[in-house]
């Protein structure tokens, strides 16, 4: 459960194929739109995240996980009624935060990954509610109870997840 | 030079950061001013990466249920077919009730030149896929520009209204609901007609805003769109009023269950085209508006049954053709009657024959015909023929035409309707005698 400092010398770097690096994100962000419609409580997850925070964790690489996540949140953003933008902002954050992290943190292990998400969870949301109020000029629902739920369920699917990639990814 | 490698990185964050502000900003101002979409491109990529994906699954997972729901799992289909045998008979039998108010609502709204609304032509679709977020309620349908889909055409589906069409790709076209924050669609409740805007909230529910605070409304009235957004038709059903409570500035927030099921929707109607046409009375009723308040209220005495010659004796019918005592001035078409009696005069000879074995002396059938049908008249009349009736309305001169007439009277001829002692038991099978005295 605890999160270890590592020095950099000691952070193993990996890489995923280019195959896996174009159908994963894109399988995300498939699922994401497809599920709730068979599962409306699926609706409360968000899967392009997990496989953003997985993926900039993985390579440790703040540039590409600032370019995954941009990417993978204009998909998103791009299926919705909503201006592109608002998902792109907040994943690129993220990939970025994710990615720095990973370098100074061990990620390896469960109890980090199920904090990790809860933390980028919340980045995620609070700059996306930022933008929508400051900048496009909606509104967002904001329920804490709703918000905390969320976290904890995409926690734990994270976990499974990262699970996942881990048996994708590569090491350089 | 050190300090750019230093903080590359960052520099570059900070760089796709204001690119993506930038481009929002765009997007947002864009929006306000003009109603283009600077996005398009990014959006027809996307939709046409995922689309495909959707399409084959659902595809399949129709197909698998199907093949299993029409040649396998048939446990339970004979009692359902039964049940739904009785149920057609049931509805059958509130059909004939309803066509009557409906036959009179036609009368009266022909009366005013009502303008009706109506659904002409729709397109079944099959939901494919959502936008996956909780912020941004939407779905994506299977059918897009090559099907004749266009940009706020209205969706709905058998229990009510869905959304409109928000976008529309080649093959895939995205729907809009009406729980999204973005949506307004104009509505009405049912019993209390006051009329208001249907908006969804951030949390996805659906609010009816701006009716008044001092209003009543009754929890459980059905709200209707009132047509006004010119979207969606007047009179479908969008929900139920669920809960009250005030809103801002005087207005009450009226919350509605909408009727659809938003969240398991598979497939929707697509309406491709709204006409709009003057009213009409329904040319197959049977009934006049003065049968029906006969029947409905118990001082009013029922027709005598051998009031007017070619009345169908026990139906209290009258025959097609027979346009006399028209129960509203100025109604374009009387009813048609159920049987098929034969009658030696246009209607415009017998507009005015009701009193029982009157003879009546017709100076001029062209005024007295206007008078009773209040449509355009045609002088001829079939004296010599019977004119066997089609069942369909004839306050027009349709059904008594040169062509089927073989002794056209002038107009200033005189008629003398003679009409035959009316037989209780049986339909009348020989026509009302007529002499023609030309003056």
């Amino acid at each position: 459960m605890a999160i270890t400092y590592t020095s950099g010398e000691q952070v193993e770097v990996y890489r995923f194929s280019i195959p896996a690096t174009l159908l994963i994100p894109l399988a995300s962000v498939f699922l994401q739109a497809w599920l709730p419609l068979r599962f409306p409580f699926f609706s409360i997850f968000d899967l392009p995240l997990l496989v953003t925070i997985g993926f900039a964790t993985a390579r440790r690489n703040p540039l590409a996980g600032l370019v995954t996540g941009g990417l993978i949140g204009i998909l998103q953003d791009a299926l919705t009624s909503q201006p592109i933008g608002l998902y792109g902002i907040a994943k690129t954050v993220v990939g970025f935060g994710a990615s720095s992290l990973g370098i100074k943190l061990d990620v390896e292990n469960v109890g980090a990954r199920f904090l990790l998400t809860i933390f980028f969870f919340a980045i995620h949301e609070f700059i996306r509610f930022m933008i929508a109020r400051g900048l496009v000029g909606s509104h967002i629902a904001l329920s804490w109870p709703h918000e905390l739920l969320s976290a904890m369920a995409n926690a734990i699917l994270g976990v499974f997840v990262f699970m996942l990639l881990d048996r994708v990814k590569q090491r350089t | 030079m050190d300090v750019l490698g230093r903080y590359r990185n960052l520099i570059v964050l900070v760089g796709v950061l204001f690119a993506q502000i930038l481009g929002l900003a765009v997007q947002v101002n864009v929006k306000r001013t003009t109603d283009s979409e600077p996005t398009r491109l990014i959006r027809v990529w996307a939709v046409g990466m995922v689309t495909p994906f959707e399409k084959v699954l659902v595809w399949t997972q129709t197909s698998t249920s199907n093949l299993w729901h029409s040649y396998f799992y048939l446990r339970g289909v004979r009692a359902e077919n039964r049940n739904l045998k009785a149920q057609i008979e049931r509805m059958s039998l509130e059909q004939v009730r309803m066509s009557q108010d409906a036959d009179q609502a036609r009368r009266l709204q022909a009366l005013l030149s009502f303008k009706e609304q109506f659904i002409s032509q729709t397109m079944a679709a099959q939901v494919i896929g959502s936008s996956g977020s909780e912020q941004s309620r939407s779905i994506f349908i299977d059918k897009g520009d090559k099907n004749g889909i266009k940009t706020d055409m209205a969706v709905i589906t058998a229990d009510g209204v869905v959304g409109k069409v928000l976008r529309v790709y080649r093959s895939t076209a995205e729907v809009l609901l009406i729980n999204d924050q973005t949506s307004g669609v104009g509505a009405i409740l049912n019993k209390t007609r006051l009329q208001g805007i249907l908006r969804g909230t951030p949390a996805g529910e659906v609010v009816l805003e701006k009716v008044m605070s001092d209003e009543t409304v009754p929890p459980g009235e059905q709200v209707l769109t009132s047509g006004g957004d010119g979207i969606f038709p007047k009179g479908l059903l969008v929900g139920t009023v669920t809960k009250i409570s005030p809103g801002s500035e005087l207005f009450l927030n009226i919350h509605v269950r909408p009727a659809a099921d938003l969240s398991k929707l598979e497939e929707v109607l697509v309406v491709t085209k709204i006409d709009e046409r003057q009213a009409e009375p329904d040319q197959t009723g049977a009934a006049r508006a003065v049968d029906i308040l006969a029947e409905r209220l118990p001082g009013v005495p029922s027709k005598p049954e051998t009031a007017v010659a070619g009345v169908v004796p026990g139906t209290g019918a009258f025959p097609p053709n027979t346009s006399n005592a028209l129960p509203i001035a100025g109604a374009p078409k009387p009813a048609t009657g159920t049987s098929k009696p034969t009658t030696a005069v246009s209607p415009q000879g017998l507009a005015s024959g009701t009193v029982p074995g009157a003879r009546k002396t017709i100076t001029s059938p062209s005024s007295a015909a206007t008078r009773a049908s209040g449509g355009p008249v045609s002088p001829s009349v079939n004296s010599s023929t019977s004119v066997k009736s089609s069942g369909t309305a004839s306050g027009t001169p349709a059904n008594v035409s040169p062509s089927n007439t073989k002794t056209a009277i002038p107009a200033p001829a005189t008629l003398k309707v003679i009409p035959k002692p009316a037989n209780p038991s049986s339909e009348p099978k020989t026509p009302p005698t007529v002499e023609e005295r030309p003056n």
